[in-house]
């Protein structure tokens, strides 16, 4: 029993209504093995990773052992340390106004009834352990005030001490896209922490986009796509090109782009120098008529620049130039931004694109109010049969203004919210995932939304990581790295497998100049 | 999010065109039933009936006679002038526990200009007004600029303003207000009913109208539920929250004018009793006229069935301190109420 592997899973699968995200996964993790696990979104590796956490329960016939041990299923949430599994996520479940001590010790501090607790102690215990690791950090520190890089380590060792604490096995450490958001440096201390957990004896499954950090941490890499066990590699074996072939596969051809013809005219709108928090200088132009399309791996920095461009959130640095005038982008404010005529779809439906309590109607109406008021009265009759006549058009269902924006599906929620924001005949439109969550027949209605505002003249910026979407919609799309733009896909390039492989390719050129 | 195979898009593209196609030919979906709506909106019009029913049981002699009403609704006028200036930050999402104190300062501010100082009361009522102003203004600087919550704020210069009211004042009553406020207010009366009633009336009529029926109303509200939306909808949020603690301010003070006129004098201390029933008419009439909303007809009636309960309670000779019961309980019970109104969902 010595021998079994650290962590086994046989024939898992995980159905969503219809859909398979999970299709018969096998893997197998030995001790003291790094482990990567590698897929494009919707692949399944996070579904595969919530069923090990215990959110999702596996369809019957799945095998989970650690340590040669049948796991129960769905896994114990509460007990899956005891298990020998711990988790560190991208947002690494920390709190920020704490001392590192305290959020070292959270686990104990927050089940056990203690009375008497000993801070000089558990100071001390604290420093030990991060001599054990080699690390600098200062136990009686905030951990608002430790760099990201820091953050990310303690949440690390906490995790590895939480297994050596709850477990008698040395324990599997799930690493969860841990890395995105740090740079270079800081990716190499946390890799050293890795080797050094994995010294112990410990396992650790990586999850990652990137495929040159897998090459270099990982023993062997297991690669997912819709759902199914693509191929496990020794990652020594196995070069960055065959990783990006496996990952977005050769079989999806099929989506063919809508190669659509870029408008020949001037651009109207042009970006220069923009800086903002993880991104930047990004220098880019739209002609009236065109949709652009922005996109890259996650911490790629694409997505910021939406917002940034609005006002939304604070630009650093840059000039917007639109319809002949130039606006600063660090003094940007959404008022201003408004008043030239650009406007901004977020991604957050409910919590920054519209207020779930108050009716579809006065969602819609809110930009126009001025304009719907009769002499000096403001009549929600009126409002009302303006949202009515606008939700006809956009096809949203059922169109009943009065109903809160919250009774609606999310598609239909997004078509309204679309409608309030086209109908003030906008210059430039800014989109943020404008189909997440959003069901098939609500996509198409959207995308036909979008080219109609195109071909009446209106630039289009979207930011998006479906790169399905992006296809079919976009004249242009711009692949971003490291907060620069690294590609320019037009016309025939312009297609979803060139989208995923300039994306997952980009990880390979860190420090090419914008193209 | 899924990538998956052409085949699977297209049987679910071939699904979703049915579904449309059903949709379509569904009904709307079943709207809540009138009655219970009806019940909802009037639900406290019909329960004030009930209560002076109820009471008339006891007291038929007091309770039915119209007198009591002109009486009570005189006396109470400032209680729901006070009420409507709280419904501005509370539509904003702000809390203001300041407006208390400010009606103390207003209504002491009056006494000493006019009396002490010799000010015209014309001249001493358009100070405490801008007092009022400048308390919301001090109170606007804290919560936005230095970003702290608006209770803490607003419990701190509250605090603070009873220390100026008391220090203004020496700590005594002052009267001898000049009567040509004290007849304004409330020795003059329209159908047997005090000046300060219509002034509350036509204030309530300003505020409904300014919330219902203006684009203002529809962006404070906005403000309110969700200041990023209102934000990036092009609302300037922090002038619209500045404003709206000035605008609590400035009504506090009107509801002082109003007290110290009731009264012809002005005493440092009664105010600050008010700061609750004001809360309670508030969150109390946010359950009905247009529930979920804090809205001014629905405060108005709610201060008025509030008193009606007090007066008859009083009437029946039940002790003073069953005030702090009604008012309390009041509070807890109305916003219970539109607790379920919201389905218990947490409030923000």
């Amino acid at each position: 029993m010595t021998t079994a592997p650290a962590l086994q899973i046989s024939n898992l699968s995980k159905r969503f209504g219809g859909a398979l995200a999970l299709d018969g996964v096998a893997l197998s993790v030995a001790r003291g093995e790094v482990h990567g696990l590698l897929g494009s979104n919707g692949s399944g590796k996070s579904t595969l990773i919530k069923v090990l956490a215990g959110f999702h329960t596996p369809e019957p016939g799945a095998e989970v052992r650690l340590y040669g041990r049948l796991a129960p299923l769905p896994i114990p949430g509460p007990r899956v340390r005891a298990l020998g599994l711990a988790f560190v996520h991208q947002h690494l479940g920390l709190i920020p106004s704490l001392s590192v001590t305290e959020n070292l010790r959270l686990g104990t501090l927050a089940t056990a009834s203690r009375w008497r607790i000993d801070w000089q102690a558990e100071h001390d215990s604290a420093a030990a352990v991060f001599a054990r690791y080699d690390l600098a950090l200062d136990p009686r520190a905030e951990v608002a005030r430790l760099s990201p890089v820091q953050q990310a380590l303690l949440a690390i060792v906490r995790a590895v001490e939480d297994l050596r604490g709850a477990s008698r096995e040395p324990g599997v450490l799930v690493l969860d896209e841990p890395t995105p958001f740090l740079p270079r440096a800081g990716v190499e201390q946390l890799f050293r922490l890795v080797r050094a957990t994995v010294a112990e004896g410990a396992s650790v499954i990586f999850v990652s986009h990137d495929v040159d950090e897998v090459r270099e941490i990982t023993d062997r890499a297991t690669i997912l796509r819709d759902g199914k066990l693509i191929d496990t590699v020794v990652t020594t074996r196995t070069s960055h090109d065959a990783f990006v072939e496996r990952i977005i596969g050769r079989s999806m051809s099929a989506y063919g782009g809508a190669a659509k013809a870029r408008p020949a005219a001037a651009p109207a709108v042009q970006v220069e120098g923009l800086a903002g928090p993880g991104v930047g200088p990004v220098t880019l132009d739209i002609a009236p008529g065109e949709i652009l399309g922005l996109t890259g791996l996650i911490g790629a920095g694409y997505d910021a620049v939406p917002a940034l461009l609005y006002g939304a959130r604070r630009a650093r640095a840059g000039r917007l130039r639109i319809a002949g005038r130039a606006l600063p982008l660090s003094g940007m404010e959404p008022q201003a931004a408004l008043a030239r005529g650009i406007v901004y779809l977020p991604a957050d439906r409910l919590g920054a694109a519209g207020v779930g309590s108050l009716p579809v109607g006065d969602n819609v109406g809110l930009p126009v109010l001025g304009r719907l008021k009769r002499g000096l009265a403001l009549l929600s009759r009126d409002i009302n049969s303006h949202a009515a006549q606008l939700g006809a058009q956009a096809g949203v269902k059922p169109n009943l203004p009065a109903l809160p924006l919250s009774a609606l599906s999310g598609g239909n929620a997004q078509k309204a919210l679309l409608a309030k924001l086209l109908q003030i005949e906008p210059q430039l439109l800014l989109l943020d995932e404008p189909t997440q969550g959003v069901d098939v027949g609500a996509r198409q209605d959207i995308w036909d939304a979008l080219d109609r505002a195109a071909s009446g003249g209106a630039c289009v910026l979207i930011g998006s990581t479906d790169y399905e979407q992006l296809a079919q919609l976009c004249h242009r799309v711009l692949v971003f790295s490291r907060g620069q733009i690294l590609t320019e896909l037009t016309g025939a390039d312009l297609t979803k497998d060139r989208i995923a492989e300039a994306c997952f390719r980009s990880t390979s050129l860190p420090e090419r100049s914008p193209a | 999010m899924t990538q998956s195979t052409a085949d699977y898009d297209r049987r679910i593209a071939d699904l979703e065109a049915r579904l449309r196609a059903f949709e379509g030919r569904l009904p709307p979906p079943a709207q809540r039933p009138r009655t219970a709506e009806m019940a909802e909106r009037f639900g406290l019009l019909v329960a004030w009936v009930l209560l002076i029913l109820v009471l008339g049981w006891f007291k038929p002699d007091q309770m039915f006679a119209w007198n009591s009403y002109a009486v009570m609704f005189g006396s109470t006028a400032m209680i729901v002038v006070l009420t409507l200036g709280l419904l501005i930050p509370l539509t904003t999402g702000d809390f203001d526990l300041s407006v208390a104190s400010t009606m103390a300062l207003a209504s002491m501010l009056i006494a000493v200009l006019n009396v002490r100082m010799g000010w015209s009361i014309e001249g001493a009522i358009v100070m405490a007004l801008l007092a009022g102003m400048a308390v919301g203004a001090v109170n606007a600087v804290f919560v936005l600029w230095f970003g702290i919550h608006s209770l803490i704020v607003t419990l701190g210069t509250g605090y603070f303003i009873n220390g100026i009211v008391l220090w203004i004042s020496g700590s005594n009553v002052i009267s001898g207000v000049s009567m040509d406020l004290v007849n304004v207010v409330i020795l003059t009366r329209f159908l047997g009913i005090p000046l300060a009633f219509w002034f509350a009336t036509a204030l309530t009529v300003v505020i409904w109208y300014a919330f219902q029926h203006t684009a203002l109303g529809r962006r404070l509200l906005f403000v309110g539920r969700g200041r990023e939306v209102a934000r990036l909808s092009g609302v300037n949020v922090a002038r619209v929250r500045a404003g709206s603690l000035i605008a609590s301010g400035a009504i506090a003070a009107l509801a002082g004018v109003l007290y110290t006129g009731m009264r012809g004098a002005a005493d440092p201390s009664s105010a600050l009793s008010f700061l609750l029933p004001a809360f309670a008419a508030a969150f109390l009439g946010s359950t009905t006229l247009y529930p979920g909303r804090f809205n001014a007809p629905g405060a108005f009636v709610a201060v008025f069935f509030l008193s009606t309960g007090i007066m008859g309670l009083n009437f029946l000779g039940v002790p003073s301190f069953v005030q702090n019961l009604f008012y309390g309980g009041g509070l807890v019970v109305a916003v219970s109420i539109s607790q379920l109104i919201r389905k218990r969902r947490p409030m923000d």
